[in-house]
Order: C-alpha cells, then sequence, then structure tokens
C-alpha cells in the first residue's frame, strides 16, 4: 500500500465498495435465513445475479404513466449512492462527508421516500397508493425517532458531521455510557421500520393487505424495479454502516492512515456479517405485527431516543 | 466527564435501566409483563443499592440491597402473581388516557423532575447524586401510572413502583437512610401487599369487578 491515497479515490473506493457490498449483504441476509428454517439457500451472490437480469430485461410502462413514475428509480438510486459517499463506512477521510451532515443524510432518504411514494401514486391503482400511503405514516413517525437517536451521539460527540462522530467515538476512553445504550436500541427500532424489515414490514412477500414498500413499487419492472430493489439494498446496507459508524466505530480508517484500509475491509465484513445475524435473529423470533401497532413500536423508539437524550443531560 | 469512577458509571446505567423499567410499566399491556417488569425494576433497585454500599462503605446498604431483592423481586411479585391467578385476571390492563399520551406525558415528568432536582444537585457532594432526578421521575411516573389506570392491581403496582422511586431516591441523595427505617418501610410494605389482597378480594365480591370506577356508587342513600 502506499503511505496516502487521495480522498477523491477513497471517496469512489467506498462507493464502489457500497454498489457491490449491498446485494452481497442482503445475500448473506437471505442465506442466513434460510438456513435459520432448514431449507436451501442460493448463495449470497443471487441478488447480484437478480439485478442482472432485471437489467436486461424490458421494462413495461402503464400507458398513463408520466414522467415522475419514469425518473423515480434514477433519482432514488442517486439519493442513496449520494447517502452512500457521505457515510463513512471504510474511511473517516471523504471529501463528501465535509460537505454535508446527518440532517442532510436524512433529507436524501426522505427525497427517496417521497419520490417512491409518488411514483406509487402515480399510476393510480389501488396498492400504490396503499403502499404510498403506509409508507409515509411510518416514515412519519420514524423520522423524528431517527433524528433523535442520532442527535443523541451527536450530543456525545459535539458534531453533526457522522466523520466527526466516528473519529471521536473510536478516540474516546470507553464508558458505560446508557444515553448510547438507549439511543442504540431506538436507532434499531427505527432502522428496522424504514429499511421494512419483518416487526414492520415483510421484504419477502407480495401479500396484498400486509405489503408496504413492495406495495409502491409493485408497477415497476425491468432495469426500473433493478434500480429500486439496488437501491433498497443500499438502504439496509447503510443504515448497517450507519450503526456501524455511529456505535461501534473502532477500526475504522482514520485520515491520511490509508494502511489502515485492509484492515478496515476486514473489520466491515465482520461486523456486517454479525449484523446480519442478528437481523436474521429479529425475523426469526418476531412475527409482523399489524399495521396499527406501528405507531406505537416507533413511539417507543421515539421513548427510547428522548430517554437517551435525556440520561446524557441527567446522568453524564 | 471523563473522570467519572467507575462505580458511578455503573449506577448510571442502573438509573437508565431502572427508569426505563418505569416506563416499560406505563407502555405495558399485558398484567403478567407488569409483574415481570416490576420484578426486574427490583433487581435494578437492588444492584444499585449493593454498588452505592460497596462504592460509600455503608455495609448496612448490602442488608438493605438484600432485602430488596427479597422482597421486591421474589416475595411481591409472587404475592400479586397468586392474587392475579386466584382472581383470573387475564384480560389487557385498561388505561383512562391512551398509552402514548401517557408516555408524553411520562416524558414531560422526566424533564421537570431533572429540573426541579437540578438545584439539589448542584449542592450535593455524593457521587450519586446525578441519580436524584431519575429517582423523583420514578415516583412520578408511579403516580402517573396510579392515576391512569382504572383496575385495582395495576394501581398497586403503581404504588409499588412509586415506592421503588423513593428508594431509589433515599439510597442516591442521602446513601440510604437508617438500617431500623429501611426494615420498618420492608414491613409496611409486606403488610400493604397482604392488606391490598384482602381489599381486592372484597372489592371483587362486592362489586364482580376490580374496576374503581364502580366505588362511585358507594354514597350514602339520603
Amino acid at each position: 500500500m502506499t503511505d496516502n491515497i487521495s480522498p477523491i479515490l477513497l471517496e469512489g473506493l467506498q462507493v464502489l465498495t457500497i454498489l457491490v457490498a449491498a446485494p452481497i449483504f442482503v445475500g448473506w441476509v437471505r442465506v442466513l435465513k434460510c438456513w435459520s428454517q432448514g431449507r436451501a439457500s442460493a448463495g449470497v451472490f443471487q441478488p447480484l445475479r437478480d439485478i442482472s437480469r432485471l437489467l436486461m430485461k424490458d421494462t413495461v410502462l402503464a400507458q398513463n404513466a408520466s414522467w415522475i413514475f419514469t425518473a423515480t428509480p434514477y433519482i432514488v438510486f442517486g439519493a442513496v449512492v449520494m447517502a452512500g459517499a457521505i457515510i463513512p463506512v471504510i474511511s473517516v477521510d471523504l471529501p463528501l462527508s465535509a460537505a454535508s451532515d446527518i440532517i442532510a443524510l436524512v433529507a436524501l432518504f426522505a427525497i427517496a421516500r417521497f419520490f417512491l411514494a409518488l411514483a406509487g401514486m402515480d399510476i393510480g391503482t389501488a396498492f400504490g397508493g396503499m403502499g404510498a400511503s403506509r409508507e409515509m405514516m411510518v416514515a412519519s413517525l420514524a423520522e423524528p425517532a431517527m433524528l433523535m437517536s442520532i442527535f443523541t451521539v451527536s450530543l456525545v460527540s459535539n458534531s453533526t458531521s457522522l466523520s466527526q462522530m466516528a473519529h471521536v467515538m473510536t478516540m474516546d476512553p470507553v464508558l458505560l455510557r446508557p444515553s448510547l445504550a438507549f439511543a442504540l436500541l431506538s436507532f434499531v427500532l427505527v432502522a428496522l421500520a424504514e429499511t421494512g424489515r419483518i416487526p414492520v414490514d415483510n421484504p419477502a412477500t407480495h401479500l396484498e393487505l400486509t405489503m408496504i414498500h413492495e406495495a409502491m413499487v409493485l408497477e415497476y419492472s425491468g432495469r426500473h424495479l433493478a434500480l429500486i430493489e439496488w437501491a433498497g439494498m443500499m438502504k439496509l446496507f447503510l443504515f448497517a454502516a450507519i450503526a456501524i459508524s455511529c456505535f461501534l466505530p473502532w477500526g475504522i480508517a482514520m485520515k491520511g492512515d490509508a494502511t489502515m484500509l485492509p484492515l478496515s475491509f476486514l473489520l466491515l465484513g465482520v461486523k456486517l456479517a454479525f449484523i446480519g445475524v442478528f437481523i436474521v435473529a429479529i425475523e426469526t423470533v418476531m412475527a409482523k405485527m399489524r399495521i396499527f401497532r406501528v405507531p406505537e413500536f416507533l413511539g417507543s423508539a421515539f421513548l427510547f431516543a428522548t430517554l437517551g437524550m435525556l440520561s446524557f443531560f441527567i446522568l453524564e | 466527564m471523563n473522570e467519572v469512577p467507575f462505580a458511578a458509571q455503573l449506577n448510571g446505567v442502573l438509573a437508565a435501566l431502572i427508569l426505563l423499567t418505569a416506563f416499560g410499566l406505563l407502555m405495558q399491556r399485558r398484567i403478567y409483563g407488569l409483574l415481570h417488569l416490576f420484578a426486574w425494576q427490583g433487581l435494578f433497585l437492588s444492584i444499585s443499592t449493593a454498588v452505592v454500599g460497596y462504592s460509600s462503605g455503608l455495609h448496612h446498604l448490602y442488608i438493605s440491597a438484600v432485602l430488596t431483592l427479597a422482597l421486591k423481586v421474589i416475595v411481591l411479585p409472587y404475592i400479586l402473581y397468586v392474587l392475579i391467578h386466584r382472581m383470573k385476571i387475564h384480560k389487557e390492563v385498561e388505561d383512562l388516557v391512551n398509552i402514548p399520551t401517557t408516555m408524553m406525558i411520562g416524558i414531560a415528568l422526566v424533564i421537570f423532575s431533572y429540573h426541579l432536582t437540578a438545584p439539589i444537585t448542584e449542592l450535593s457532594g455524593f457521587m450519586t447524586r446525578s441519580t436524584l432526578a431519575v429517582a423523583l421521575a420514578t415516583v412520578m411516573l408511579g403516580l402517573l401510572m396510579m392515576i391512569t389506570r382504572k383496575k385495582a392491581v395495576t394501581q398497586m403496582i403503581g404504588f409499588l413502583a412509586l415506592e421503588n422511586g423513593l428508594f431509589f431516591a433515599a439510597t442516591s441523595a442521602t446513601n440510604g437512610m437508617p438500617l431500623v427505617v429501611e426494615l420498618g418501610v420492608a414491613l409496611d410494605l409486606l403488610i400493604a401487599a397482604f392488606v391490598f389482597g384482602i381489599f381486592f378480594f372484597q372489592i371483587r365480591t362486592t362489586f364482580d369487578s376490580l374496576d374503581l370506577k364502580a366505588m362511585e356508587k358507594l354514597k350514602e342513600e339520603e
């Protein structure tokens, strides 16, 4: 390794990593799930193969589809890739990371979701509208909780920049911090809701009455669907990456320390593997909850985040 | 912030857990879930008392820790369990105010008690002084639970949670009350649990339910 890789190169490397690693991460989760249910799995590379197959297929557009419907996959994909360029995944030394903080990140995810909801309603089918309204309900409750939980970490690290947060968390001596424990708990609940995992939404079903995310994208096909699925996988990957960089960033490459990169990759892989096991454990022991219980679920996430913030002021 | 000794950190974590269980009691819908949460709260309280006893060198706190463990983690939940089992209460907890609203009021109460105890914490020199706000908040949350619930059993659990808060306040503000007082309080609680039990049976045989709204009918004929 050379001593110093230019930050631009590092940025490119990171985006490339996310593009390739996200489907593999999703594949890993699916493999684990197959094992836990005693089925034969299709391997960790199946999502990559799915995406390439979808990219080769023709797209079928509804007659009354407007430009919103055709533009949405690209907007969603772009927003998520942009988010991926901000979050410190392999190194904290990212040029784009300085330009935007955690609030901008949440806004990026919100843009993606806004356009998905619009596209869901654009065609005018019942399922699209239903999915869009449910997604917006979940989002409106999840966003404040997510911001609160991230703000708790910001309070601890005195910064809203994710790179700075990861830096401080790595450098600080390990303390028992109840505020961070609460924030992590809240973040896990919100992340499950935002990425459409099991207690809130089931990514593996097209059951009419329960689906949220799948209902919105029901009309998409071909390369549009590929982009949206890919963006969804990256979103899951990125939420795992935010959790890592906020709560367990040890081993991430520091500024101007290119020799850390291989170790950083290795540790990232190990952490992601464990997060995959965690997700599957949750999905195995829990059932999908009724949609009217979701506000309570996210309300408790908000409560945990608030308790985290309060205990920062009271106890630390 | 970095020079906080380990015992104080541990105590902070336990205080946070006690606060969490207090909120859990507010949010829990099932009656057996309430019992479990109450037992957990007692356990955290007992560990916290032992930690304070260890770090301050006051050995009588160990006795109150053991007392808390025996009484609030084992005996009281067991008595309540037998009561609930005998009276065949299986219904979900019925509340007057819905749960998200209760939660919001609870958060407001925590902020209020933090504000209230801030001047006291400035004066105190104890390592555990910061947990006083949590203790007061636990008392208030117990009170909130007593106000917002209809049934006698849940109100009683609210009362016991309130007592937990008081006990926690005593250990965190003054390193514990004298042993005699603590023994007295413990005995009182035990007696209270028995008296409550007898009351429950009486209320139920008179009104066929434990809903305390029924007691509003108790008026003298004019």
